[in-house]
């Protein structure tokens, strides 16, 4: 169901067997990929790790919950090869993946227009792209804690063994991050799981997919209202079923 | 349709479009890494904000905001059953020692209060601390004129550390049995620490149970992985 690398992959769903009238087929939700299986991937996997990373981390760090689990070799343990692994990973299926669809998503992030900045400047209803600006600044920001959490994560464990590369901030940049990762995961889950008209985005980042209508109104940059005749070539799919976004006007 | 027509196309899209993405992500990974060497003077700027709002809600009870952090060694901590439990003091003495914890407690009470530092970078203001000077606890035991170092074996296997006798002599040095004014709780050492301000955490051994006295200092347990023999806080360790 993954949308993969060359022209030709698309997904066209055949009507059902009963055929109901083109326009109340219309009226069903249409869905476009915004997110590939390798974005999809990168995303679950980093998630995943943040969570076991921050439960195992909380572990070494709160004094009621390092005296609970006693065991600090282990967590330590837990703590360390989980960041490696994810390290690993997150480099595997960039590289194994959709190279194509990561630098795609890379280069948008990487860009700010005007109504980026407009919607940074606090007016949030205008025209965005795929990533709306606040979406872009989240992937910048998680990205480089992500570098800065590896990078004093490795010096804590290469500082226990040669007190040469022990410096004097690592453990503070490692806990300023965790605080304010724990905030922005917070207003993260809020968008995802509750806010009524981001929540939806779950889905794109869950499944693949989002109904073009939420994408047109939120998104109108990436997805534009179709023409009043659908074109030729353009999809109409069943929820839940997969298709490409109908070319912009 | 090519799935790069998931890039927006629109018009719109390229008015005054800047890479400021890559400029965002390596501003915040320069002032992370900056953060590396200046993390005290920052920490303590920052604390000022950050140590009102932890008090106020509570949050210094739960996270270690200028308080402890627990670290060991091994998969549990040592359990102090004051029935059974026993120091020995023995090695380079005259007469080798086996006091109970109500023995410790005869002896002469010593307290002061002093910060304690972790080789890792935090720091604990003005800890209470109440136990025995070791002039006192070693007197009994008669050092002999050959021993010049301490070997401390904790309860928490195999944790160990060595301390210069003429060290244990210094006024702020000494094995603890309170903190903060109530008996040693069992994350510090229970029932007995070394505490020695002067130098980092790792010398401080907790769950004492041994003191052997023996000609010179060896590598302790952080010793053996790395760290410094000279433990002196501000002299050693990558803060010289």
């Amino acid at each position: 169901m993954t949308s993969t690398r060359g022209s030709g992959a698309r997904t066209v769903m055949a009507e059902t067997t009963t055929a109901a009238p083109a326009a109340s087929i219309r009226r069903r939700s249409r869905y476009v990929r915004r997110f590939t299986f390798t974005e999809r991937l990168l995303h679950w996997v980093h998630a995943s790790a943040f969570f076991v990373l921050l439960g195992s981390g909380l572990i070494l760090y709160l004094p009621a919950l390092s005296t609970t689990f006693a065991d600090r070799p282990l967590i330590k343990d837990i703590h360390f090869y989980t960041a490696v692994s994810w390290a690993g990973a997150m480099a595997l299926i960039a590289l194994l993946g959709n190279r194509r669809a990561v630098l795609r998503t890379l280069r948008e992030v990487d860009r700010f227009d005007r109504d980026d900045r407009r919607f940074l400047a606090g007016a949030t209803r205008t025209p965005q792209g795929r990533f709306n600006a606040g979406q872009k600044v989240n992937v910048i920001v998680t990205a480089a804690f992500a570098t800065l959490f590896f990078i004093s994560g490795m010096l804590l464990w290469l500082g226990e063994r040669n007190t040469d590369i022990r410096l004097g901030g690592t453990l503070y940049l490692h806990d300023a991050l965790m605080y304010l990762s724990v905030v922005i995961v917070l207003g993260h889950l809020y968008l995802a799981l509750i806010h009524r008209s981001t929540r939806h985005s779950l889905r794109g980042i869950t499944l693949g997919t989002v109904r073009e209508d939420w994408a047109i109104a939120h998104h109108s940059k990436w997805v534009s209202a179709p023409p009043a005749a659908a074109a030729p070539d353009s999809v109409q799919a069943l929820p839940a079923l997969a298709a490409e976004p109908a070319p912009p006007s | 349709m090519p799935q790069d027509d998931n890039t927006p196309q629109s018009p719109r899209e390229n008015l005054g479009a800047r890479r400021l993405g890559r400029a965002g992500f390596l501003g915040v990974v320069g002032a992370g890494v900056a953060t590396l060497f200046f993390g005290k003077q920052i920490s303590s700027v920052t604390s000022t904000f950050t140590k009102p709002f932890a008090d106020a809600t509570g949050l210094s009870r739960i996270v270690p905001s200028g308080g402890w952090r627990i670290y060991t060694v091994a998969d549990s901590m040592p359990v102090f059953d004051r029935a059974t439990w026993r120091l020995k003091v023995d090695g380079m003495v005259g007469r080798a020692l086996e006091l109970s914890y109500d023995e410790l407690l005869a002896l002469p009470k010593a307290e002061q209060v002093s910060t304690f530092h972790c080789v890792t970078g935090w720091i604990v203001n003005d800890v209470h601390w109440g136990g025995v000077r070791f002039s006192d606890l070693l007197a009994n035991a008669g050092p002999l004129p050959s021993a010049h170092a301490a070997h401390f074996i904790s309860a928490e296997y195999p944790y160990d550390d060595y301390l210069e006798l003429s060290d244990l002599a210094l006024p702020d040095v000494m094995l603890a049995y309170e903190m903060d004014g109530q008996p040693l709780l069992q994350e510090h050492g229970a029932p007995v620490r070394v505490v020695i301000p002067d130098m980092y955490g790792y010398k401080n051994v907790k769950w004492v149970e041994q003191i052997s006295l023996v000609p010179r200092q060896s590598e302790g347990y952080w010793e053996q992985r790395g760290y410094d023999i000279d433990a002196w806080v501000g002299r050693s360790n990558g803060y010289g």
